[in-house]
């Protein structure tokens, strides 16, 4: 279980860690904690899984590199021997079922803009079944943040 | 306003992309790795949030950890000509963390807008929706709520290092994705 403080920090860092030589300690001020008592309590929030990471989030689109939220409408008795077809890619980062005529969702990510078309196209091929792609037009992210 | 990145930039990303330093110096920890000096490191760094390049520097929390553990993938047929006024608006609610205009597909897919919501039951979840159905009004004219049944893959997405991929260096100007 996590405590009063960790939620602090989780609510605290979640806004922005500072760059300066000494972040810990900054960071740790506003907490009221010393820089090794932070570094620790971060080690634990990560090490049991509350935190999956601390660090610099890159913009995935902006790393060089094409991705695409695509979709497939799977018949039921086929379902899982296209998941099966579909994780075996390398290009797939994500793959989950939901609950419509859409039953198939997953994102491609690939090194070029022209691997995500070769891809969709090697997963039609595998399937004989029509990927729909739905690629970003416009993005109104804000932040990916929680109250703790 | 995309631009390639440099080559230090580079081996910033490589060596901070599983995440920084748990020491007191985080930068020179970094900086020691990549041969570049702390300022120069905590300099880029910076400059690459003022691009976007860098969303923020911080925790990722594990939403099921912290007992928010139902979300949903909404979508919405919302006017071509009010979408961008209102796609801000819903990404700037506090329980939407990632908004998109995404192109219709018709006749299986109407909706051109999609919000993920987030909350700590299926209640919450439905009073968020019917928060975002108020927001947008009559200009939608047709949701849908779908949630994950399965999770049948879920891999990070890394840079590969820079050696591999020399291709990535020129590639640069992309549409969103």
């Amino acid at each position: 279980m996590i405590d009063a403080i960790d939620r602090a920090i989780i609510n605290l860092l979640q806004e922005g860690f500072p760059v300066v030589e000494h972040p810990f300690a900054e960071a740790g001020a506003q907490l009221g904690l010393a820089s090794d008592a932070l570094i620790e309590r971060i080690g634990e929030l990560l090490a049991s899984g509350v935190a999956t990471r601390f660090g610099p989030m890159y913009n995935a689109d902006r790393l060089g590199g094409a991705f695409c939220l695509c979709a497939m409408a799977v018949p039921a008795e086929r379902f899982d021997e296209v998941a099966a077809t579909v994780n075996a890619m390398p290009e797939v980062a994500h793959n989950y079922e939901r609950n419509h005529a859409l039953n198939m969702w997953f994102v491609l990510a690939t090194e070029t803009e022209d691997g995500i078309a070769d891809a969709v196209k090697a997963i039609e091929d595998a399937t004989a079944l029509p990927v729909l792609e739905f690629p970003k037009l416009e993005e109104y992210f804000i932040g990916f943040r929680v109250a703790a | 306003m995309t631009r390639v990145l440099e080559p230090e930039d580079r081996a910033i990303v490589e060596a901070t992309q599983a995440g920084l330093p748990l020491v007191e110096q985080p930068y020179a920890a970094v900086a020691e790795k990549t041969g570049l000096s702390e300022a120069e490191v905590m300099a880029r760094l910076l400059r690459m949030m003022d691009e976007g390049i860098i969303r923020r520097i911080g925790i990722v929390p594990n939403h099921y950890a912290l007992g928010i553990k139902h979300n949903a993938m909404t979508v919405w047929d919302v006017a071509d000509e009010e979408v961008s006024r209102l796609g801000p608006l819903v990404g700037a609610l506090p329980f939407v963390t990632h908004c998109y205009r995404r192109p219709r597909r018709e006749p299986i897919w109407r909706y051109n807008l999609f919000a993920m919501v987030h909350g700590r039951s299926a209640v919450v979840v439905a009073e968020k929706i019917s928060t975002i159905a108020e927001l947008l009004g009559d200009a939608c004219r047709a949701h849908d709520v779908l949630v994950s049944t399965r999770i049948l893959k879920k891999t990070g997405m890394r840079l590969k290092s820079s050696s591999d991929t020399p291709k990535n260096a020129r590639k640069h100007e992309r549409k969103a994705v």
